[in-house]
């Protein structure tokens, strides 16, 4: 049913993509992009092409090799992972029967999907894009609702262009003020989910607003809304403005220009109501780190590890009420679709120059989230400056973000962690995850123990 | 996809909230393309002392004797949060597992429970932590949760109770709309033209 009156930009992008077949049941929500990796796109490709369906339009499904893919310079199909190659020579070839568009290992455009779907314009204001990835959120930074599936929904989405979707309630998280030097999206999205759990945003479509969402550029906005699924939530989306326009103009697959009316209309009316609304105060955030093995076990930096679960206190062998400040970390790790693109290792190596990782740390790397980035970066000395400070610099894939794309720590071992996922065993069995800004990792291996990002950019100012 | 209609088993608690698809099946133990040869992975972290020797951890719920043949699991919170990786479902699925009684679901793990015959049942907790290890019957078609003398009803959409009850498959069932999709398809060409791409490589 089409709604009247003032609507939100979730119920305008639903509305447009609702297909009414006539009969009742939940709604045919029409997909406007597919993409896959070869984590999960080789299963759901196969599986088709077993039950002999074809997919509906090839030129509208994407695929890339970034999960398990090799991040050592000099890379080709061989893999960290015992038996990781297959996913890779699999995908490469059902893709190839399908018909659709792969970015390859050693392809100029290969990257992690939720970056290279943006940078290549793939992702629109206003269209539908589905990936079974739970990451795919992050592409709502550009005004369009992307959301993960698992597999067998995939395959439904390429073979009839659309999806069977119950309608999901609507949210409006509003960061009002600004925020203060050293404080980034990735610890607005932190202080959210700490604040309104983990599964704060069930059943939920949320649209990021206010102030300090518009003030974001559109990288930091990828940052805040690839955080969407560790709140639960179907899809993170912020409606897009000139800014929005500006990043999309020139790109491979975006229009030739954006004088549409239909990318004016995308934005909530005035009026228009919302199932649940929360607002915090963006001027009050401080850099955030977790201290658990949940997202919603996230603490500003300089506070007290609060009473959690025993079993995460265990895991991660810090007591309630111990100081975060000075713990010892063993890995550092700049990479990931949350804190990859360009500006993140921009703000990283302004902060590392000049300094050098402690000489107690056992690794830190930076991976950067596409082969394009990694030429910006490295056209701009940018690898120079984090190789410079005792960072090895890497070919651009998911890494050290999860267990399968890295290597190997002792059990035990502490990493402080660009990434989005604190789980146990995320990093591998045993691995003492922390998550945070590209900055704090930063600051956090210069010191050798975790550290307040804003300290050591004082001391570079000096 | 086997239909689900009723089951009667015991319900073996994993009472945590927050269970992540990286506990469920861990990426280590997705060893090919494949939808199968899960089992063995279901849960590794927590149901193996040590993983590389599968020695089980006689503590895990599912290892105790009383779990033997157990085709209900019941959960904390955020249930199957985490990675969308569909395997999580699979590996469940493989091991015999029919049915998930949760405080709440993440929503894409939920979706893939429909997709494979897998029951996600939402209760509020405290009736979650009353079933833990009662011999206890899901009434699919009744819409019920029988333990001994106590009964809840169980709400699920139209949609997926159908597909669960009739193990539709669901591409099927949406191509029976094509028609409906092409119109949709057309008019939306003229109206968004730019969405369209060309096949370029
Ligand atoms: S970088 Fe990490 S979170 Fe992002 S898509 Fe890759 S594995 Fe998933």
């Amino acid at each position: 049913m089409t709604s009247t009156g003032p609507k939100t930009l979730f119920e305008k992008i639903w509305d447009t993509h609702r297909i009414d077949t006539g009969t009742s049941g939940a709604g045919l929500v029409a997909i406007d992009r597919v993409f896959l990796h070869e984590r999960t796109g080789a299963a759901a490709l196969k599986s088709m092409a077993a039950a002999g369906r074809p997919v509906r339009d090839p030129a509208r499904v994407f695929a890339v090799m970034d999960h398990i893919v090799d991040t050592r310079i000099g890379r080709g199909d061989g893999t960290l992972m015992e038996g990781g190659s297959a996913f890779i020579t699999e995908t490469r070839a059902a893709a190839k029967a399908a018909g659709i568009t792969l970015f390859d290992v050693n392809d100029p455009d290969q990257g992690i999907t939720h970056v290279i779907s943006p940078e290549l314009g793939i992702v629109l204001p206003g269209v539908t894009l589905v990936a079974p990835d739970s990451h795919t959120c992050t592409q709502g930074a550009l005004g369009a609702l992307a959301w993960g599936i698992g597999s067998s929904e995939a395959e439904h989405a390429m073979a009839t262009g659309t999806l069977r979707i119950e309608k999901p309630k609507t949210m409006r998280v509003t960061f009002t003020g600004q925020l203060a030097p050293g404080v980034t999206a990735k610890d607005m999205a932190l202080a959210l989910i700490a604040a309104h759990g983990a599964g704060g945003g069930a059943g939920h479509a949320v649209e990021f607003a206010g102030e300090a969402v518009e003030a974001l550029d559109i990288e930091a906005r990828m940052t805040l809304c690839n955080m969407a699924t560790e709140f639960s939530a179907m899809a993170g989306f912020i409606a897009p403005d000139a800014k929005t326009f500006e990043y999309l103009a020139g790109r491979r697959y975006a229009p030739a220009n954006f004088e549409d009316p239909y990318w004016q209309t995308l934005s909530t009316d005035d009026g228009a109501t919302f199932d649940t609304e929360i607002v915090i105060d963006a001027a009050s955030l401080a850099p955030m780190v977790s201290w658990g093995t949940s997202p919603q076990h996230s603490m500003p930096i300089d506070g007290a590890v609060p009473q959690g679960p025993q079993r995460a206190h265990q895991y991660i062998d810090l007591a309630p009420g111990a100081a975060m400040l000075g713990t010892p970390i063993d890995v550092a790790f700049v990479g990931s679709c949350t804190n990859a693109r360009l500006s993140d290792l921009r703000r990283a190596a302004a902060l590392v120059k000049g300094h050098k990782v402690a000489d107690s740390i056992k690794k830190a790397m930076v991976v950067p989230g596409s082969s394009s980035v990694k030429r910006a970066a490295e056209a701009e000395g940018l690898d120079t400056i984090f190789t410079e400070a005792g960072f090895e610099w890497r070919a651009s894939g998911c890494s050290l973000c999860f267990f399968a794309g890295g290597e190997r720590f002792p059990e035990g071992s502490r990493t402080i962690s660009s990434t989005n996922r604190n789980f146990e065993g995320r990093q591998g069995p045993g691995i003492r995850t922390h998550i945070a800004s590209p900055e704090t990792v930063i600051a956090s291996a210069v010191a050798g123990v975790i550290a307040d990002p804003r300290e050591l950019a004082k001391e570079s100012a000096q | 996809m086997t239909p689900f209609t009723t089951l009667t088993s015991v319900a073996v608690p994993i009472l945590r909230d927050n269970v992540d698809t990286d506990a469920i099946i861990p990426s280590r133990e997705m060893k090919s393309t494949g939808r199968t040869g899960l089992a063995e992975g279901l849960f590794a972290p927590w149901r193996y002392s040590d993983v590389a020797a599968r020695t089980p951890d006689p503590t895990f719920e599912l290892n105790m004797p009383e779990a033997k043949g157990g085709q209900v699991i019941l959960g904390g919170a955020n249930f199957g949060c985490g990675s969308s990786r569909e395997h999580a479902v699979w590996a469940l699925v493989e091991y015999g597992i029919r049915c998930v009684i949760a405080e709440s679901f993440a929503p894409i793990f939920r979706a893939n429970c429909i997709r494979n015959g897998v029951l996600p049942i939402t209760l509020p907790r405290a009736d979650v932590d009353a079933l833990a290890w009662q011999e206890i019957t899901v009434d699919l078609p009744a819409q019920m949760v029988t333990a001994g003398e106590t009964t809840h009803s169980l709400t699920i959409e139209d949609e997926p109770r159908t597909m669960l009850l009739e193990g539709l498959d669901v591409i099927d069932l949406t191509l029976k709309a094509l028609p409906a999709i092409e119109a949709w398809t057309d008019a939306d060409r003229t109206a968004r033209p730019w969405v369209y791409l060309e096949k370029t490589a």
